[in-house]
């Protein structure tokens, strides 16, 4: 297995085509002596979040969902729809801000922002590409199970302070659900670490790299792995409050759950960090289990297809495409499968989930002892 | 990093952190004191970073904001009266919290000024601190360890015997 993950294959940058090149001369970067190389970093996330969601979270997952149900989708503005996601941003920020007169003003306005911040701070951990990862935390994907914590403090200011009784039900649904899936998606992250040896999640991906492509990976280290591999794409789902799991939002019953009195902007921003939260557990099953930046294309004697297509701007395609691949997967359940109920959600979570995450835990512990 | 923004950044955590807890403790409306919990332990894990103690700060977010905060707002909501905030305790005991108040402050500034300060050692830490924890844990620290662990299960049953369901009531 190799330890040296950037090929030669690669574009040179005037940043550097070491690992972490581009972030540290980013972190290096000043103008007259402010340091807008830190605030660029900081950004870079922020507008992927923003450009992604309205591509591909809102236009993709119409369409998608469309396609599924043998629909068309929208098609009125532009070409095949294509500007409907621009309509539908210049509405919002056209709307008035309405803050409800009986909604405790201080957490209705707070809330939104808490919320995407819990969302946003697992990014800075997420290495986007081998020369770019906004921190490299030596336990990097502790913080980034751990952040969202602060996710359930902006939903229930959120609901409490919308002063509704729908918002309530819902803000208190989403935390217990989030609160109990830490749990099994923990567990089962934990054995990724166990295998990788390692928090950090530069390491875990350059443990994952080797000529072979996709055989590294260390979702085909042991047939185990394939039990916290399914765990925490199950738990991942609850976390971010998606189909079936969407019982915090659930239409038919609560109307929108926890947001909604909200509209306009904050609405907006409660969305973006729905998307935001959907892309991050999504880069981590897929640094955790998939390689992460690695490509998965194996060597084929003289067709040096892994060498080819391996390096910082390659690690950047592929990151992005094994995110969008398990967003996929969740636009594609959320419109196959039905909503739980809160007693079922409770009951897989702690009677399924919970108990097959400490069986695989104990085999992965086995396997990594003896079997070389 | 350079030195002034490292400086900047603390003291802009330092403020957070103390603002917080100050607004903790005075507010009048109880939920905003709790909500107010959240800026207070961000700022220590912010704090903890800048020690070089990552894992404790991460620990700090994770038991304190996922764990005891939200137990914190859910108690909090389950209040009577929560929306009157003009509540007052009956029972105001100035001279014994007046004593303690001296007495922590007193050993603070006793341990600090007998231990030369807060100098940072020579030598900087080198590798990972998570896997130290863990060797730590694991070898010279084993019996605590285990003593807590045995602890948090006695806590889990009893919890799971409260809040078990009774047959004999329905």
């Amino acid at each position: 297995m190799s330890t040296t993950p950037l090929s030669q294959f690669s574009i040179p940058l005037l940043m550097g085509n070491n690992l972490n090149g581009w972030s540290e001369a980013l972190v290096g970067f000043n103008l007259l002596g402010l340091p807008l190389g830190l605030v660029i970093l900081a950004a870079i996330p922020l507008v992927f979040i923003a450009l992604y969601s309205l591509t591909y979270g809102v236009y993709g997952e119409r369409k998608i969902s469309a396609f599924m149900q043998d629909r068309l989708g929208p098609m009125e503005v532009g070409k095949w729809g294509l500007l409907q996601t621009i309509a539908d941003i210049l509405k919002l920020l056209q709307k008035e801000d309405i803050v409800p007169t009986s909604a405790d003003k201080f957490l209705f306005v707070i809330g939104p922002g808490i919320l995407f911040v819990g969302s946003f701070l697992a990014y800075a951990v997420l290495p986007f590409s081998p020369a770019f990862i906004g921190a490299s935390l030596n336990v990097g994907l502790f913080f980034a199970i751990g952040i969202v914590a602060i996710e359930v403090v902006g939903i229930l200011a959120a609901g409490w302070g919308s002063n509704n009784k729908w918002s309530l039900y819902g803000a208190v649904r989403s935390v217990a659900q989030i609160v109990s899936y830490e749990i099994p998606a923990a567990i089962a992250l934990l054995c990724g670490a166990m295998m990788a040896g390692t928090l950090d999640m530069q390491k875990i991906n350059i443990l994952q790299s080797g000529s072979y492509g996709f055989a590294h990976f260390f979702l085909f280290h042991s047939p185990i792995a394939w039990i916290p591999f399914l765990i925490y794409f199950i738990a991942s789902l609850a976390e971010v409050n998606r189909a079936p799991f969407d019982i915090p939002e659930a239409e038919s019953e609560l109307v929108a759950g926890y947001f909604t009195e909200y509209s306009g902007m904050k609405f907006a921003v409660i969305f973006l960090a729905e998307y935001g939260s959907m892309f991050m557990v999504s880069a981590i099953i897929s640094v955790v289990f998939l390689g992460g930046w690695n490509s998965p294309l194996p060597n084929l004697g003289s067709l040096a297809l892994n060498t080819w297509t391996n390096g910082p701007i390659w690690g950047v395609l592929w990151m992005i495409s094994k995110g969008f691949f398990f967003i996929f997967v969740q636009m594609w359940l959320r419109w196959t499968l039905p909503r739980l109920r809160v007693d079922q959600l409770m009951y897989l979570c702690w009677k399924v989930l919970t108990p097959f995450a400490f069986i695989s835990f104990v085999l992965t512990a086995i396997w990594e002892i003896y079997v070389p | 990093m350079s030195n002034t923004t490292y400086t900047v950044i603390f003291y802009l955590f330092a403020a957070i952190t103390v603002c917080s807890a100050a607004f903790v403790v005075f507010t009048r409306n109880v939920i905003y004191s709790a909500f107010s919990l959240l800026f207070t332990f961000f700022g220590v894990a912010a704090l903890y970073v800048f020690l070089s103690a990552d894992f404790l700060a991460v620990t700090q977010v994770v038991v304190y904001v996922g764990g005891i905060l939200v137990l914190l707002l859910f108690g909090v909501m389950f209040t009577n009266s929560i929306m009157n905030p003009g509540q007052k305790s009956e029972v105001i005991h100035l001279f014994p919290g007046f004593i303690l108040l001296v007495g922590m402050i007193g050993t603070m500034l006793y341990t600090f000024y007998t231990s030369n300060g807060w100098k940072a050692t020579g030598t900087t830490l080198q590798g990972s601190i998570v896997e130290r924890i863990g060797y730590e844990t694991m070898s010279h620290y084993v019996l605590p360890f285990e003593m807590v662990s045995i602890l948090l299960l006695a806590a889990l049953i009893g919890a799971a015997f409260l809040a078990r369901f009774d047959k004999r009531e329905n």
